[in-house]
């Protein structure tokens, strides 16, 4: 292991963050006073059982949820009580998804499925076509940006929901099992990238409970009712 | 922003061709059937119009009873004077025609209904009892032949001239005039066709007519009772001031409400209020299902909505914001029924023109633009709760929608 640390700034921080659903009269706590920093470049994983918490984390972290208590930073700023509105802005500039199911509109070629994020951060659509075709050629998709998700294996298809979640030029891409649907050898294809983007210097978080993928990432956490029991970190490096 | 959420608003209608083209189906109809009934009410309009300003502009029309309400309508209860037994007599005619300031002619007539026949063709006729000045008096013009004259209707000699849909049934290719045709179980000699007039709407028409010397109808079908005449006054400008003069010389046989001196403008000023009525209640009735068809178009943005939540909340997660969501929507709401509006719109049209040649259909700017504002409107108003609901989705709730 390495000696010297090296200290990198956080990109993203939880500070006591908890979050509690209300069924009827009763209050589910789904994050506990979570505390999390995530630097520039990191490759998180987050593990647990289910009902561990660890979607809601993703959720909660992502800005697609919001917090109940505790503040969180993005890139230093507080965004904790950003509104609807500033919140689907921050998601569409800052923060890439990859999904188990894909998430791929029907009757869509690969080409306007990668445009979408673009649409809405109000790109050019010459502009927007260019880095659509850029993104899915990167991915190895260069022959198939008119071919719709039913024209498309399992792999194709998460390839094309990866371009589309790096087309913006995001600070953190965030995946929910994105292997979880596909056979093996689409699931190493799809490993392989997120390496590789992660060695480019992407920030990358994802949530798993296959240790096989787990094991692909620099750092892990596990999660046991809404805090986190474990941290490890591989690559040496330090937050501040 | 708005041009590319309209860009995505029309892939999303594009993808299910199908379903979108049934959802318009309902605003295709209601606009079709708004634009056809008030056209149909406008044309009736304009043909009747039409009809009475042939009727002159110098005549002034007196008949038995209230013939109007005073309400700028006709009176319900006048056909029950009519009945009643009442009746003009050749006495008060001949003190009309004394007003010689006013006066230029009077005519007046009967109807009876007969069987018309020349050599194996029959059709029935209306039959015109009526005097020589009758064409100056309602302005016919003849197609052949002459009208019969003062003789032939002083002496009642049997001359007919028949209107031009009852030459054609009887002579088809053959000139009428001289021939001898039987009415009933008379002989007449035609004298005349009268130019063709057109109208009906399937009922009989000034075309079905046959006119034939009063004194003679008088005697063949025993019926002298004169309920209307028509009187030519000199000029226009005189008209009120006959008006009077007619209903001063009337009150000494009958009582003032017994009846009625009107002319032409008052008769299309009512009738034009009774059908511009007829247009509105036909509208009316066709904008309900312009109604329905904004209904269907909610239904179906509703089941749009609930059919794309996962790709509502992808488009969310991915920086949509409500509003955009909720514009998007809209805009298909709005798209179906602007695309549904022109159609109606377009096959209304194509209905007036094959409806041209049987009916006077007369297709309105105002009908039009009314029909597509109202189309519009109905999608858009229909189209808010789907898209307010689309709008309010959570993201997280409708990614993990299955």
């Amino acid at each position: 292991m390495a000696k010297t640390t090296e200290t990198v700034k956080a990109i993203l921080e939880l500070k006591q963050v908890s979050k509690i659903y209300t069924l009827g009269q009763q209050l589910i706590p789904a994050l506990n006073k979570l505390s999390l920093k995530v630097c520039e470049g990191d490759f998180v994983v987050i593990m647990g059982a289910s009902g561990s918490g660890k979607s809601t984390l993703l959720q909660v972290a992502s800005m697609l949820s919001q917090a109940t208590e505790g503040e969180i930073y993005l890139k230093g700023k507080n965004v904790t009580e950003y509104d609807e509105v500033e919140r689907a802005r921050l998601r569409n500039k800052e923060i890439g998804f990859i999904f188990q199911q894909f998430n791929l509109l029907a009757k869509t070629s690969a080409v306007e499925q990668v445009e979408l994020p673009l649409i809405y951060a109000k790109v050019a659509e010459e502009e927007r076509r260019e880095r659509a075709i850029e993104m899915l050629k990167k991915l190895g998709l260069g022959d198939r940006l008119a071919n719709k998700p039913g024209e498309l294996s399992g792999g194709q298809q998460q390839r094309v929901a990866i371009a589309r979640a790096l087309v913006n030029n995001p600070s953190i891409i965030f995946a929910d099992e994105p292997t979880g649907n596909l056979d093996s050898k689409s699931g190493a294809e799809i490993k392989k990238i997120l390496i590789k983007l992660n060695k480019e210097g992407k920030t990358i978080i994802l949530v798993t409970h296959d240790p096989n993928v787990a094991k692909i990432a620099k750092r892990q956490i596990l999660i046991k009712d809404g805090q986190i029991i474990k941290d490890v970190r591989t690559d040496g490096k330090k937050c501040h | 922003m708005s041009l590319n959420t309209f860009k995505v608003a029309t892939r999303a209608l594009l993808v299910n061709k199908s379903r979108t083209f049934l959802t318009t189906l309902g605003i295709i109809i209601g606009v079709f059937s708004v634009v056809m009934l008030t056209g149909l009410g406008s044309g009736l309009q304009a043909y009747v119009s039409d009809q009475f300003e042939g009727l002159g502009a110098n005549t002034v029309f007196v008949s038995i009873g209230q013939v109007f309400d005073g309400e700028g309508s006709f009176n319900r209860g006048s056909v029950g004077q009519i009945l009643s037994g009442n009746k003009f007599t050749l006495r008060d005619i001949e003190r009309i025609k004394r007003l010689r300031d006013y006066v230029d002619e009077v005519t007046y007539f009967s109807t009876n209904v007969d069987e018309a026949e020349f050599s194996d063709n029959t059709t029935p006729v209306i039959i015109l009892g009526t005097l020589a000045n009758y064409p100056e008096a309602i302005d016919i013009d003849m197609a052949s032949g002459r009208f019969f004259n003062v003789n032939e209707e002083r002496s009642g000699e049997k001359v007919v001239v028949l209107g031009d849909g009852v030459a054609q049934e009887l002579f088809d290719q053959i000139d009428p005039v001289s021939r001898k045709i039987r009415i009933g179980n008379q002989n007449y000699r035609v004298v005349g066709v009268a130019a063709k007039q057109g109208g009906g709407f399937g009922g009989p028409s000034v075309d079905d007519y046959v006119y034939v010397p009063y004194t003679l109808t008088s005697r063949i079908y025993q019926d002298t009772d004169i309920t209307q005449f028509s009187v030519k006054i000199k000029s226009a400008e005189m008209i009120p001031e006959a008006i009077t003069a007619i209903e001063n010389e009337l009150k000494r046989s009958f009582e003032e409400d017994e009846f009625s001196v009107f002319d032409q403008s008052q008769l299309l000023s009512t009738i034009n209020n009774i059908l511009s009525m007829l247009t509105v209640a036909l509208g009316g009735i066709a904008a309900i299902s312009l109604l329905v068809g904004g209904i269907g178009i909610m239904n179906i943005m509703l089941v749009s909505v609930s059919e794309r939540t996962r790709e509502i909340g992808l488009r969310k997660a991915l920086g949509a914001t409500p509003n955009e969501i909720m514009i998007q929507f809209l805009i298909e709401a709005s798209l179906l029924s602007v695309f549904g509006g022109l159609i109606g719109l377009g096959l209304a049209y194509l209905g007036a023109w094959a409806l041209q040649p049987i009916f006077p259909i007369k297709v309105t700017l105002t009908a039009v633009l009314l029909a597509l504002g109202v189309s519009t409107a109905v999608g858009l108003i229909f189209g808010v709760a789907p898209a307010r609901r689309a709008a309010n989705l959570s993201p997280i709730e409708a990614l993990r929608y299955e």
